[in-house]
């Protein structure tokens, strides 16, 4: 148990998936416009990288692995989360469509998050059991939210500022982010 | 014969896919900490580019439109895995570099990217062309990115000793030191261009995809007007965000 919140803490905060490993780039400075956006991407992202990391443990340890294909396991595994957005929205539409109403637009294009494939490759990289998938799974959306949500407060402020032009839109955006991950690599003094 | 060479200056120049575009941009942050890295990954990624721009390309009347996008995530997935094999045989110290970020390939947005903006509409010859270009801008972006960061984080360029011994911001080449070198460089390209940039960005740039364009900030408070008439997907895809986040409320 206690091996599994060491793995929630050091994925949202000491290896800060946005900050400090560069996945989900892209949404991050994309969709980081609107505070609201981005607490609703953040919930999609949690939402489909934890069961993502669930599937494709599962898949791995019980078929790719036992049959020796290996090296399958890219394909496999964005076909896995292709489908699983899919599912996802199919079932939140049917069962819960106030939930898919508000991450609308932001769940299917988490397909394309490349921190929902890192995260699933890095756990089988590392070897984790099930469990422990699913922990690092979770811990890693949520180090993609706290910092997606940190950055739409931060942006909201600059949006207001008078930049000098070469500035304004992605460098100040970056410079933030910058100033973000130097704070986040405070955590990695944590004793864990 | 023209065509062909114009297509190689867009992708090094005029639409420099990390540089212009905003594609790409996980990869290009956390690989360049070296020059040399860099060149490893964006030499892998012209690979795949080109030879998937070639497959999809080739088979862009055999691939019914509805499921084209399944398609060619498996077809650029099997690339890349067959690129991974490679390199982990050949280049065993590249791929230790480079880590998790060569199987992520898969989901580098300039590959479905130019799959969809390019490679489906166009003849073979000029899709390969194109992916060149583009691979080629994507180097050369990580290179001059990887060569700064190793300059001022280390002293050294590929591993040559540039500037006294013992210096060294190492700052640079941690992860912060990315986002500095990245927002500097597209700092200085606004600074010498800015006029010429917003524009081109809004008329070929933007692919309607604005939640993989880091750029969709500009083109809505800078260019109103244009961005009205000319980037009618990208409005389509923003809108329904804005709405979608409006009926949450």
């Amino acid at each position: 148990m206690k091996s599994l919140i060491m793995i929630i803490i050091a994925g949202a905060l000491i290896n800060n998936v946005v900050l400090n490993q560069f996945l989900g780039i892209c949404s991050f400075l994309g969709v980081s416009k609107q505070m609201k956006a981005s607490a609703s991407l953040g919930a999609a992202v949690i939402f489909v990288i934890t069961i993502a990391s669930a599937v494709a443990s599962l898949l791995y340890d019980y078929v790719l692995k036992p049959l020796g294909m290996d090296f399958m396991k890219t394909i496999i595994f964005i076909l896995v989360i292709a489908a699983l957005v899919q599912i996802v929205e199919m079932f939140l539409k049917k069962k819960s469509p106030s939930v898919y109403k508000a991450l609308g637009i932001y769940l299917p294009l988490i397909t394309t998050n490349c921190a929902v494939l890192g995260v699933a490759l890095t756990n089988v990289q590392e070897g984790y059991n099930f469990a422990e998938c699913v922990a690092s799974g979770f811990g890693t959306a949520v180090g993609y939210t706290v910092a997606i949500v940190l950055l739409a407060g931060i942006r909201s402020r600059i949006n207001e500022k008078d930049l000098p032009a070469p500035l304004r839109g992605a460098p100040i955006v970056m410079i933030a982010a910058a100033l973000m991950s130097i704070a986040f690599m405070g955590f990695g003094g944590l004793q864990l | 014969m023209k065509k062909y060479v114009e297509r190689l200056w867009n992708g090094l120049i005029k639409e420099n896919p990390v540089l212009v575009l905003m594609l790409g941009m996980c990869p290009a942050l956390a690989v360049s900490t070296q020059a040399a890295n860099g060149i490893g990954m964006g030499l892998s990624t012209l690979a795949v580019l080109v030879l998937s721009n070639l497959v999809i390309s080739i088979l862009r009347k055999v691939i019914p439109d509805q499921v084209r996008l399944p398609a060619y995530i498996v077809i650029v997935a099997s690339l890349v895995t067959v690129t991974e094999l490679l390199i982990k045989a050949y280049l065993p110290d590249l791929y230790k570099n480079l880590g998790i970020y060569i199987p992520l390939i898969v989901v580098n947005c300039i590959i479905l990217g130019r799959a969809e903006a390019y490679a489906n509409k166009h003849t073979p010859l000029l899709s390969v062309m194109d992916g060149i270009g583009m691979g080629l801008g994507f180097t050369v972006a990580l290179t001059l990115a990887g060569a700064l960061r190793e300059l001022l984080g280390t002293g050294k360029v590929f591993g040559a000793q540039i500037l006294p011994e013992g210096f060294g911001m190492t700052i640079f080449i941690q992860p912060p030191g990315a986002f500095l070198i990245f927002a500097l460089i597209i700092a200085i390209m606004n600074a010498i261009g800015i006029k010429t940039r917003q524009r081109k960005l809004v008329e070929s740039g933007c692919d309607g995809n604005c939640s993989l364009c880091a750029t969709a900030a500009n083109c809505e408070t800078k260019q109103p007007a244009e961005k009205a008439g000319k980037a009618e997907n990208a409005e389509k895809k923003e809108a329904g965000a804005a709405e979608e986040g409006g009926a949450a409320k």
